[in-house]
């Protein structure tokens, strides 16, 4: 315990203080972001690119589903309607609908306004004499129906049934049940409100003022302690709640999981500054983690960073192996017998997490650089900087008769070698009886969202008939005009293929905004008004009705013969502006139409789609550039690719690390005894979760690589036999291997108590792994020689 | 455009026939008593539609199927075939191979005159009460029941509906709309009821 250090000591300390200061600075500017862009492939198709931008920011995305329980019928109704105005006032939102008959009879007046440029019947021959008749003879039998007397009123100004028509195209989806004036959920216990935000889906910030303004609002004219409650759901709301809860409980696990530590570290260091020490290659590690992360790839995802967690784990141990072993001898003795195991096992690790840097999932390739710089930092700063810091070495509490017993316990784990056989046997038996459910493919597994919150969403969307999008035709033009014209060309093979009963309908932005070269195809078919009366006088021949009832029909024709074409801002003010926006949207430079497919209700493919019959029509002579997309089942695809992919690389990992055992340790027996371990940790490991009827995710994976990595450490310690003359590992090896090891268990623990998916999948791999990888290592270490003191 | 309330008329039809009478004691309670006696059946209607914009009624006929308690069918056969059912609530139609489904909720003035006609197949002369001001005239032999709305959204669209009956049949539903326009229809059961 000298004074100060000096010569190549200062040296090192300078080097690494201008490092940490470095990564320090790095990582005080790197942007960090909390978005779904990490479970979001990097280098995707275009189809795919196209998929994860309608993600961030369709119309789709900005939805906010608000649901109103408690009280009765009329509060709800009352507050659905105080709500809608507050929020029509708030700019946060572009639109705001509750079923309020005020904007239905806008949208109704809206259709039969324009009903002959909308209307896809008005043709010259709709308006010839032949035609004419032929849509009377329809009108006036429709009279006979049992809506016959809703139509009575339309016969003298629609009498070729425009609006009808209109009316059936409109209704194409299932519209929202109403109460007392307003939507209500199909069993009638929910108003329902459908809210789209200005600020796009991946704008968190703005998703999050939009959820706070519709709860204010909600607070102010519900009052204080009344019997009803506010729900919301939708992808904003969902990706601000899923922020927060990660945020919540990074911070909240990350924070428990490291006073467990140091509170057990300081127990064993007995001294604040011995555990100030032992925090040092951690927090160099973490910070040139997140400095490498930043610099290489821009910006830091918050689940990287929730890792920090994880790291402390694994780095933790360098220190504790440093003092415990080192117990109070000089440094320099520890740097010969044990640092060429400990850099040996960082190394494993190194290579373990080498493999995730060619993932295409930014999230994975991040966390493996993460954890490579982390853990070089944190071995290079308990190899070098903490022996400079302290030369004199570091005194901690005598655990030798702790390491004696666990010495004795150890020198007796082989007769356990028939129990890990049949560990080792059931675990093989489970999954091979599960072989088929190992993996969940589904990229919702990685969601942080709560099934309660997302059967809440399915029923709200079910009752508001609000797009569920999972079917699109998605086609590019130059401009809007552009790719209407597409939509409409389009249009005509999708009814083609309604007609065959691949697909149960469409929707376009086309039906309530045509091209405008539609609208003058249309507006030039309508005759004057005089070539009108004498086509209507010829057309009634035969029909019971006089030409003489329709003059509010021929004044309609000639005034639209006189209007423009309609445009977006014509819309403005029905809720058709709102269908429409979501199916024409601007794109990089150019405009793109979408076209929600629906699937057939029942048949052989009820409720899918066969995507090769759509793909086969389109191609056949749909315009260029256009798309199918299939939402659902192209996010599985991406990310079971990427599952795949991360299999494969991991695999490669496990290859590296038994080919750099190979070449240390120069012996095959060895590498086998050094990896069986850690092996049979990662078999049970899966055996067990397996068995619990959990399905693998991509962060098991990655919890399954820590087990190697963390457990290569007590392998190689054990397959050292140095330190004790007498075979068996040295007392307080053991000691330092068991204080390594609750410290790692501690940590990863907590997380598998998390309710976001990604962190609980690592708690629940790494903790019972390490556990096991040292125990395992224990029962299979050489037999000792018999004891003789 | 003022909105009539189509399916009001259109229920009111499907329903009317399974309006059955008996003699005993005879009143509107008793009359209640024996309709709520129904369970199923089935009718064929004509129905003639006088619109004064037209020189001629409009016609159509078809067949009205009902199950206790809450299922009523009206197939109409000419001039277009069109299947109207009325299943818990949930009205469905079906024309020219378009199905379109309505929630009765959607339409509060409908959902109030279907609960009259509930009212009447189980006899719930309250119910009926709720929504018409009732008239019962004629014998048991032969009677007249007329319903005229009570709330002002349905008396806009529909000022009468008569009902006229000989023993225990139904002989004839008319719909006496507001603006002087009617629709009367024809019953003839395909079978005696159980």
């Amino acid at each position: 315990m000298s004074g100060l250090p000096h010569g190549g000591h200062r040296l090192v300390i300078v080097v690494w203080l201008a490092f940490a200061v470095c990564c320090g600075w790095l990582a005080s500017r790197a942007s960090f972001t909390a978005d779904l862009s990490a479970f979001l492939p990097s280098a995707p198709t275009a189809e795919q690119r196209l998929l994860v931008d309608l993600l961030k920011d369709g119309v789709a995305s900005r939805l906010i589903l608000v649901g109103i329980e408690g009280a009765d019928a009329a509060t709800r109704a009352g507050l659905s309607k105080a709500l809608a105005e507050r929020l029509r006032a708030e700019p946060a939102f572009s639109a705001v609908n509750n079923g309020e008959s005020a904007g239905l009879v806008r949208d109704r007046e809206f259709l039969f306004t324009n009903r002959y440029r909308l209307s896809p019947a008005v043709t010259a021959e709709h308006f010839s004499v032949a035609g004419l008749h032929a849509a009377l003879a329809e009108t006036i039998n429709g009279l006979s129906s049992s809506a016959g007397l809703l139509l009575k009123a339309l016969l003298p100004r629609d009498p070729t049934g425009e609006m009808t028509r209109l009316l059936d195209l409109a209704d194409g989806g299932t519209r929202p049940a109403s109460i007392d004036g307003v939507w209500a959920a199909r069993d009638g216990q929910r108003a329902l409100l459908l809210l789209r935000t200005q600020a796009a889906g991946a704008d968190i910030d703005g998703q999050q003022q939009a959820v706070a303004a519709v709860r204010r609002a909600f607070d102010a004219v519900a009052g204080e302690g009344a019997a009803v409650r506010l729900l919301m759901t939708g992808p904003g709301v969902f990706a601000v709640a899923a922020r927060d809860t990660i945020r919540g409980e990074a911070i909240r696990l990350s924070t428990l999981g490291s006073l467990i530590i140091v509170a057990l570290l300081l127990l064993l260091y007995r001294s604040l500054a011995t555990l100030l020490f032992g925090l040092l290659p951690v927090v160099s590690g973490a910070l040139a983690g997140v400095a490498a992360v930043s610099l290489v790839f821009g910006v830091v995802h918050g689940v990287t960073v929730g890792f920090g967690a994880t790291l402390i784990g694994e780095a933790v141990d360098y220190s504790i192996y440093l003092f415990v072993q080192s117990d109070g001898q000089a440094n320099r003795a520890w740097l010969v017998r044990f640092w060429p195991t400990v850099r040996l096992g960082m190394l494993t690790s190194v290579f373990g997490f080498a493999s995730l840097l060619f993932s295409g999932f930014p999230g994975l390739a991040q966390l493996g650089l993460y954890s490579i710089a982390g853990l070089l930092t944190a071995a290079a700063v308990s190899r070098f900087v903490l022996p400079a810091l302290r030369p004199g070495g570091f005194a901690v509490r005598d655990v030798s008769s702790l390491g004696l017993r666990l010495a004795v316990l150890s020198r007796q784990a082989w007769r356990l070698r028939g129990l890990l056989a049949v560990l080792l046997l059931a675990a093989g038996l489970v999954l091979t009886l599960h072989r088929d459910a190992v993996w969940n493919h589904e990229l919702a597994a990685l969601s942080p969202v709560p099934a309660a919150d997302l059967a809440l969403d399915a029923a709200m969307r079910a009752d508001l008939g609000a797009p569920d999008v999972r079917y699109l035709v998605v086609v590019p033009g130059a401009d809007r005009e552009a790719a209407l014209r597409s939509a409409e060309q389009l249009g005509e093979k999708l009814q083609a293929l309604t007609a065959a009963g691949v697909i149960a309908g469409f929707e376009t932005p086309a039906r309530f905004l045509p091209s405008a070269a539609t609208q003058q195809a249309r507006l030039a078919a309508l005759p004057s008004a005089q070539e009108l009366a004498a086509r209507l006088g010829a057309a009634v021949l035969g029909l019971p009705v006089q030409a003489g009832r329709f003059a509010p029909f021929a004044a309609d024709v000639e005034a639209a013969r006189r209007r423009g074409v309609l445009t977006r801002a014509d819309l403005e003010g029905t809720t058709l502006a709102l269908a429409v926006d979501g199916m024409l949207v601007r794109h990089d430079q150019a405009w793109m139409a979408l076209l929600p497919l629906k699937a057939p209700l029942a048949g052989p493919s009820a409720q899918l789609i066969q995507a090769a019959a759509v793909r086969e029509a389109l191609a056949a002579a749909g315009p260029p550039g256009v798309l199918f997309v299939d939402i659902k089942s192209e996010t599985d695809r991406l990310y079971a690719g990427y599952l795949q992919e991360a299999i494969h690389l991991s695999l490669a990992g496990l290859a590296a690390i038994l080919v750099l055992l190979l070449a240390v340790l120069r012996s095959p027996a060895r590498v086998a005894r050094v990896s069986a371990p850690l092996l049979a940790a990662v078999l049970v490991v899966v055996g067990g979760l397996v068995l619990a009827g959990q399905r693998l995710i991509l962060l098991h994976l990655v919890g399954l690589l820590l087990i190697v990595a963390v457990g290569s450490n007590y392998a190689l310690f054990f397959d050292r036999r140095g330190g004790d003359s007498h075979g068996g590992v040295a007392p307080r090896t053991l000691a330092s291997l068991l204080f390594a090891n609750i410290a790692t268990a501690a940590g990863f623990g907590l997380l598998a108590f998390s309710s976001v998916p990604v962190l609980q999948a690592i708690g629940a791999t790494v903790a019972p792994g390490a556990f096991l990888a040292l125990v395992f290592s224990a029962i299979l270490a050489e037999r000792p020689k018999p004891w003789t003191p | 455009m003022r909105a009539p309330s189509p399916w009001l008329l259109v229920l009111c039809a499907l329903a009317s026939p399974w309006l059955y009478a008996v003699a005993d004691a005879w009143g509107l309670d008793s009359l209640m008593q024996t309709l709520a006696q129904n369970q199923s059946g089935r009718a064929r209607f004509s129905e003639r539609k006088f619109i004064a914009l037209l020189d001629q009624p409009v016609e159509s006929s078809g067949e009205l199927v009902y199950v206790a308690p809450d299922h009523l069918e009206k197939n109409t056969f000419k001039p277009v075939p069109e299947g109207l059912v009325l299943d818990r609530g949930l009205l469905t139609i079906e024309r020219e191979g378009r199905k379109h489904t309505l929630p009765l909720s959607d339409y509060p003035d409908v959902a109030a005159f279907i609960d009259s006609i509930r009212g009447t197949l189980a006899g719930d002369r309250q119910a009926l009460e709720r929504v018409y001001r009732l008239f019962l005239g004629g014998s048991s032999r032969h009677w007249t029941l007329a319903l005229q709305p009570l709330a002002p959204a349905m008396a806009a669209s529909i000022s009468r509906i008569t009902i006229v009956g000989e023993a225990g049949q139904i002989r004839s539903v008319e719909i006496n709309q507001a603006d002087g326009d009617r629709s009367v229809m024809a019953i003839t059961p395909v079978a005696p009821t159980p």
